[in-house]
């Protein structure tokens, strides 16, 4: 398998789909953290996103990372399933999945046949068809949402939040499970009125488990200093346990279960 | 049907031979009371527990400011009725027994070696009486016995330290005596059994009968002195136990004359947990005793444990930090019928690690299988989180390999079955060293003294993977070689002059045996060969043409990472040295097993070994046990793991250690998460056929503290290759080994 480079997205894709690979950046064989139970995570490479806080700015390029093949990535699972118990399974996570959301329908209906519970981990910025087929071999979704006000989470990612609350609402009209998760960082993400607002828009939403509040921190920035970005968030420090508890008391109005992680 | 008629053919010989049938796994399987609920019935500790245990925190307190050793005789020579009855405070012990008159004292056992008992109570300021240093000018002692057969050969390879840590001057232990059948039978029946057995070796006598004849005639003796024992503490040994309380006491004072008699490397206990239960049911039942007095006895049973002390020197402790005396007690696992054998006395001994507090001792090793009951499975995730007190091993495949479900494991990580074989220790071979030999035209590649025969020179600037083999092996036959005769002087030197008689007495007579050697460096040598053979390895060499660098160019598959490529060269390295040493005959037709594991030799073997080919510098620690080396494992613990489980248990089955630390929120976000994913983790390790985990679930900023304020640590507990440690006992540099360790800790 060679790391064959790229000029653009549209040649990357083309690649891909010729490969039948994914752009991969890491994996972590013991992810605890990313949906339930004991996970293979698979962290892609590329975002659309460029947040201020990413964690893993590495990720974002959609030139670097290593193919893997889909077969190399189903073999992996099957043989990590010993671990996977009746909660466990593959979680897609990034940089962004949804930029190889065709190979990654390939992917998941592989698991399937194999029996290995799907998740993907996103962004939701992209609705289109392709996406709305890898929904149906996605047994969960986690949808991160960075904020519900438009012009913040333009601040926050450059871009737009429509896609992604459209993306939510189709996951919904589905009936399948989705989490949300919040990136909670004071300042930019921990404001009243928008908590509520956040609360507000999904408290009908039946497919909704649960929501996360992943609290903010600094662990990634050596890797913007090590790509030669200005990290902006350096004055911001991790919530307060009281802080965290606020916010969380504010979204269990209207959530059935809120979680740190 | 066929082996149901051999069976009873078997019990109408013995019948006809009047031998009185010793059997305590059948009297453990048909009255055993299998447990399937949770931990919600277990009760705290009692006011008496808790004064008592107090006392003994400050006598441990008084000993770590007293250098680690709170005070020796220094007039006795232990045996099993040396000493005075002692207690802790005897208003308040349900269980008595002490190895000297007093808490915490420790005694010689000088016939391991009379210098090294001289030398420990010499660096503690004082003196071996005159009239004890006068018996050994008219006897000889093991090590004595040992050096005068040791060769020129044996001799350099242990001063190199190609062989190390090796039992000739200290008790080897690893003997795990059948304690039950004190409590069961009574010593008068035992007596009765190997009076009979004496009797039946009779005929033409070879050497091994008369040896035999021998040993079977000082067990007898051994149990003789331990009803002497039993009177002291006012106990009746010599009948059978009849209540919790005695079945208990009658247990421990066994154990106890094992280890005033030995002060062998490793003295575990064996399997009781579920034996004694059968005696707490009963007595429950009858209403004879609480839930609160059954864990109290428990409690009080464990506390002895904890009291266990051997007198070592500091170099000792050089090799195996922390002052252990692996107490190990195997809790769980199934029986071959498929019941499980976990009983509420299984949670009560784990349950001692609340009511008294984390400890390393008794070291609490737990029979993983993947039937155990689930509610079982949770509370055992459940206490590892909270104390790091326990090691897994694979029921499952124990079982499956070596037969019997009545066992033990001897020591770390060994599986001894129980009564029926005993083991003969043999600490371990250093291979990244004999690979450096392999490099060095078999010269060691620090003194450059020449070692190993007929190791040809490697041409060229680069390291060439078929030739580095070639020589390599040639290395490790050589090396098997030695190994099995210093085995062979060590183990026959023992038994003349340091022979287990209280822990025999408890076994059966002429047991079958497995000569335990060891290795360490595994994945040193996997990541090494990886690199010679998948990147370019150019050797950089002194004047003396000795390699003292490495350079390697390009990237190479590395252990942890669950590569086929570099895991298979581990699992061949394992098999072929494993297979080497099979073909040396052993005294008393011992069968050669090998284990992979370090204990905490492996900073040791690290300070004397030069820099391997992996990148490894000079002077840095291997990696413990089977464990990947530090920080080389990047794609998470399941790979980690998953690298380690393709070692074959049939090529190590001395066992294949693994330590496993992990931050707490590493395991999961809430608890109940961290608990199922610590069960699934055991499930799926254990399912890939791996042996051993020792699992430390404990924050970095933790041990970093505990390494600055150790006094705020007292009872600081970690796991470490194959046994538990105090934390603040370790060297600091094995503290800080411990914590340079892979933590899986990604977010």
């Amino acid at each position: 398998m060679k790391n064959t480079s790229t000029t653009g997205s549209g040649n990357l894709i083309a690649n891909l789909q010729k490969a039948e690979a994914l752009r991969v950046h890491s994996i972590e064989t013991f992810g605890t953290h990313d949906g339930p139970g004991i996970r293979l995570v698979i962290f892609v490479q590329g975002c659309q996103f460029h947040c201020l806080y990413c964690a893993n700015p590495d990720t974002i390029s959609i030139d670097g990372g290593t193919l893997m093949s889909l077969d190399q990535i189903v073999a992996k699972a099957k043989k990590q399933k010993p671990f996977f118990g009746k909660n466990g399974g593959v979680t897609i996570s990034g940089g962004e999945p949804l930029l190889q959301r065709a190979m990654l329908k390939e992917l998941f209906n592989k698991l399937h046949k194999e029996g290995i519970h799907t998740t993907l981990d996103t962004n939701g910025k992209v609705i289109d068809k392709q996406t709305k087929d890898l929904l149906e071999t996605t047994d969960l979704v986690m949808l991160d949402i960075k904020h519900i006000n438009n012009d913040w989470h333009h601040k926050i990612t450059r871009l737009s939040n429509v896609n992604t609350l459209k993306f939510a609402e189709y996951r919904e009209s589905t009936g399948k499970p989705m989490w949300l998760r919040y990136v909670l960082v004071p300042g930019y993400s921990d404001q009243e009125e928008y908590l509520h607002q956040l609360g507000d828009h999904f408290k009908n939403y039946k497919s909704i488990e649960k929501i996360e509040i992943l609290p903010y921190h600094k662990l990634g920035v050596h890797k913007w200093e090590a790509l030669g970005w200005k990290y902006e968030l350096e004055h911001v420090e991790s919530p307060e346990i009281t802080s965290l508890k606020k916010v969380s008391d504010i979204l269990q109005q209207y959530f059935r279960r809120v979680e740190v992680g | 049907m066929k082996s149901q008629t051999a069976e009873t053919k078997d019990l109408i010989e013995k019948k006809l031979l009047n031998l009185p049938l010793i059997d305590v796994k059948a009297f453990v399987e048909k009255n055993v009371i299998p447990y399937y609920g949770d931990d919600s019935f277990l009760e705290g500790p009692t006011q008496r527990t808790t004064t008592l245990w107090q006392i003994c925190l400050e006598a441990m307190l008084e000993e770590r400011y007293k250098g680690g050793c709170l005070a020796i005789d220094t007039e006795t020579i232990s045996s099993i009725t040396s000493h005075k009855p002692g207690y802790i405070n005897k208003d308040l012990e349900l269980i008595v027994g002490l190895q000297t008159d007093e808490l915490l004292k420790r005694a010689m056992k000088p016939f391991g070696g009379i210098r090294v008992v001289e030398g420990a109570v010499a660096e503690r300021g004082l003196e071996v009486a005159e009239e004890v240093k006068n018996v050994f000018k008219h006897t000889s002692d093991h090590n004595n016995g040992v050096f005068s057969a040791y060769d020129d050969e044996i001799k350099q390879y242990r001063s190199l330290g190609i062989l190390t840590g090796l039992p000739d001057n200290y008790a080897r232990g690893r003997i795990i005596g059948d304690y039950r059948r004190l409590a069961l039978y009574g010593a008068d029946e035992l007596i009765r059994a190997k009076k009979n057995d004496l009797k039946a070796v009779n005929g033409v006598l070879n050497e091994h009968k008369i040896r035999l004849r021998e040993e079977i005639t000082s067990q007898i003796k051994a149990l003789k002195d331990m009803i002497v024992l039993g009177n002291s503490y006012g106990l009746e040994l010599n009948r059978p136990a009849t209540s919790a309380k005695e079945a208990i006491q009658w247990l421990y004072m066994a154990y106890l004359a094992a280890v005033k008699e030995q002060d062998g490397a490793a003295m575990s206990l064996g399997n009781v947990s579920n034996f004694i239960d059968i005696y707490i049911e009963k007595d429950l039942e009858k209403g004879l005793i609480t839930e609160s007095e059954a864990q109290e006895l428990v409690d009080q049973f464990v506390m002895k444990l904890r009291m266990v002390r051997h007198l070592r020197p500091g170099a000792y402790d050089e090799i195996f930090g922390g002052d252990p005396t692996w107490v190990t007690e195997a809790i769980g696992g199934q029986f071959n019928d498929g019941r499980t054998k976990v009983t509420k006395t299984s949670f009560r001994f784990l349950q001692t690690l609340y009511n008294l507090g984390a400890s390393p001792e008794p070291n609490l090793t737990v029979l993983w299988s993947k039937d155990l009951p689930e509610g079982f499975k949770k509370f055992c995730g459940k206490v590892s989180i909270d104390t790091s007190s326990i090691q897994y091993e694979n029921d499952d495949l124990m079982r499956k390999t070596r037969g019997s479900d009545d066992y033990g494991i001897a020591c770390c990580v060994s599986y001894q079955e129980l009564g029926k074989r005993i083991q003969f220790f043999g600490a371990r071979t250093n291979l990244p060293k004999t690979l450096l030999m392999a490099l060095n035209e078999g010269r060691e590649e620090i003194s450059g003294k020449k070692v190993l025969q007929d190791i040809s020179v490697l041409e060229g600037e680069y390291l060439e993977y078929e030739a580095v083999m070639e020589n390599f092996k040639k290395s490790m036959s050589q090396i098997a070689e030695v190994y099995s005769r210093a085995m062979n002087i060590i183990h026959y030197m023992h038994d003349r002059h340091y022979y287990e008689k209280a822990q025999m007495a408890l076994i059966d007579s002429d047991p079958g045996i497995d000569m335990a050697y060891g290795a360490a460096g595994i994945s040193i040598i996997a990541d090494s060969l990886s690199a010679i053979k998948y990147a370019k390895v150019k050797p950089v060499r002194n004047e003396d043409g000795l390699t003292v660098d490495f350079i390697v160019e390009g990237d190479y598959p590395k252990f942890g990472n669950d590569n086929d490529k570099v895991d298979e060269i581990a699992a061949y390295i394992t098999k072929f040295f494993s297979e080497e040493l099979a073909k040396h005959a052993c005294y008393k037709n011992a069968r050669p097993t090998l284990s992979l594991l370090t204990i905490t030799s492996n900073v040791m073997y690290g300070k004397k070994t030069g820099t391997t080919p992996d990148g490894r510098k000079e002077g840095e620690a291997f990696a413990p046990g089977a464990n990947p080396m530090h920080g080389r494992d990047t794609d998470g613990a399941v790979a980690a793991l998953s690298s380690v489980a393709k070692l074959d248990y049939r090529d190590a089955l001395d066992g294949i250690s693994n330590t496993f630390s992990i931050i707490p929120k590493s395991l999961g976000s809430s608890r109940e998460d961290q608990i199922e994913n610590l069960s699934r983790l055991l499930d799926g390790y254990f399912e890939l056929g791996a042996h051993h985990l020792n699992v430390n679930v404990l924050d970095r900023d933790t041990l970093m503290d505990a390494y600055k304020n150790p006094e705020n640590y007292p009872q600081l507990t970690i796991r470490v290759s194959g046994y538990a440690v105090n934390f603040t006992r370790l060297s600091k540099a094995h503290q800080l080994e411990v914590i340079t360790r892979t933590f899986h800790e990604s977010l």
